[in-house]
């Protein structure tokens, strides 16, 4: 394998090699904080910071360690990282981590995270492995907003809480009826999330038929 | 000695968790002053929305007080300055009902979870108290928050009571607040816990929270009535139960348990009666 250069590792995991797109990683939180557009920034924020910097750490003490405890060391570095995310949102963003704080937690069990620390920067330098762990973030945020953006706009005709699609609204005693849109319950449920990150899949893969498995094994 | 070594292996374990846990305890230690005062203005926030001087998005706004704020959509200024001019705290001695002069205990530093691990400033809720609210001790003075009407800080509309116990993984802290009547129940709130998103965390919807207005608190005689049932309240006792949360069966029979407990004799009981008119 050719040496990995900065701007390779930076960039290729957003659309080439995508972590949920190609290696279907990270799926359950990409499930659950997604029904806004905020909490999918705040979740994609807080997951490359963690990535790029559990990465970095992972790397700059890899040759110290013992390979019979490597995976807790990295699941250390990575559920302190986690914990100094949370409390920083409880500290400036509490409204949002009362919403998000349970799957902030569970940032420390994203495959992503323990997937770049395991396979790329347990082998390379701390900058290299930080690009990697952004790109690798950035990624997942890609992923994390589009997904976001369809369903809070679909799901409550709303785009960062402000109203985009005026909601229909019966007319009652006192108001006229108002608005338009009758928002599709099914957005705001998870199997939603399957369903369009399955359709970018395709979308994906039918610009990039390289991405295609075809090994029917599998 | 190299890294594969047994006591290479030791080495690195404990320098990376002592590493962690300074950089953790940093983070908490620095962050703490913000989070607390995030968590106070939260609480105040609770206890405004118990009383019905916030009024939910999508509300007929005559249906609740003139001055009350539109939720999400105020500032900390307005938020303070609301509670300072419409709401009274006042330190209540449990044991008689009685009112804490200001002068022998400072409303300002007494802190009523604090005061639960000092067993001079707490009581032993025993086995035989029933129903009990699952936790072990209570503190002897609780605050109380006196809603006043406006313009009126002298005329108090409804009493704002702290309630707290045990649900199904943790302990929940919440507001009732009740009618000046002493006898209705006006709303309710819960600002702390860690009960299952979706499942007992429903306590946290406004939904079902706006079931609990209107309730009677007390029956006849005196004794505590309202209460959360499993299912669907039978229509003839709606005046005063209250829907359980399905899938939340446990967290509700810890709501009802606990707020049973606060509104009995060993808790606001003797406060209600000496202060409500009725």
């Amino acid at each position: 394998m050719a040496k990995p250069t900065p701007k390779d590792v930076l960039f290729n995991p957003i659309f080439n090699n995508n972590p949920i797109a190609l290696q279907v990683l990270g799926i359950c939180s990409a499930l659950a904080v997604t029904t806004k557009l905020e909490t999918s920034v705040t979740m994609a924020i807080a997951v490359t910071l963690v990535t790029g910097l559990a990465s970095a750490s992972v790397s700059a003490i890899r040759k110290f360690i013992p390979g019979s405890i490597r995976i807790i060391v990295q699941m250390t570095i990575i559920a302190s990282l986690v914990i100094i995310v949370d409390q920083v949102l409880k500290a400036f963003a509490f409204e949002i981590s009362k919403t998000m704080s349970v799957f902030v937690g569970l940032i420390i069990t994203n495959c992503i995270v323990m997937g770049r620390a395991e396979g790329f920067a347990m082998k390379e330098t701390p900058w290299l492995s930080f690009l990697d762990g952004i790109g690798n973030g950035l990624g997942y945020s890609v992923i994390l907003i589009v997904v976001g953006v369809i369903r809070e706009l679909f799901g409550s005709g709303k785009l960062w809480g402000i109203e985009v699609l005026p909601v229909y609204q019966a007319a009652t005693e006192t108001d006229p009826a108002s608005g338009w849109y009758t928002p599709n319950g099914l957005m705001l449920l998870s199997p939603s999330a399957f369903f369009l990150i399955g359709i970018f899949i395709w979308v994906l893969r039918a610009f990039k038929p390289g991405q295609t498995n075809n090994d029917p094994t599998l | 000695m190299g890294r594969d070594s047994f006591l290479g292996t030791i080495i690195v374990a404990l320098v990376l968790c002592v590493a962690c846990s300074v950089l953790v305890s940093g983070a908490a230690y620095v962050l703490h002053d913000r989070q607390e005062a995030n968590k106070l203005r939260y609480q105040k926030e609770n206890i405004l929305k118990a009383a019905g001087l916030i009024r939910p998005k999508n509300s007929e706004a005559s249906e609740y007080d003139s001055e009350a704020l539109l939720a999400g959509d105020f500032s900390n200024k307005e938020l303070n300055s609301l509670f300072e001019s419409r709401v009274k705290k006042v330190l209540v001695n449990l044991e008689d009902g009685s009112i804490v002069d200001p002068d022998e205990v400072n409303y300002d530093e007494y802190d009523p979870k604090e005061a639960v691990n000092n067993p001079e400033q707490s009581k032993e809720i025993g086995p035989e108290v029933n129903p009990t609210p699952g936790v072990d001790r209570r503190p002897k003075y609780q605050f109380v928050y006196e809603v006043t009407a406006k313009g009126d800080s002298e005329k108090v509309e409804k009493f704002v009571l702290p309630v707290y116990g045990k649900g199904l993984w943790s302990t929940l802290y919440g507001f009732l607040a009740i009618d000046a009547d002493g006898e209705t129940i006006r709303g309710i709130t819960f600002y702390e816990h860690g009960e299952t998103p979706g499942l007992g965390g429903e306590v946290e919807n406004p939904k079902w929270q706006d079931q609990w207005d209107g309730k009677l608190a007390y029956d006849d005689g005196g004794e505590v009535i309202v209460q959360v049932v499993k299912g669907t309240a039978n229509p003839d006792n709606k005046a005063y139960t209250v829907d359980g949360l399905s899938g939340a069966t446990i967290t509700t029979k810890g709501v009802s348990d606990f707020v049973e407990y606060w509104l009995g004799k060993d808790g606001f009981q003797p406060f209600l009666e000496k202060h409500a008119k009725s």
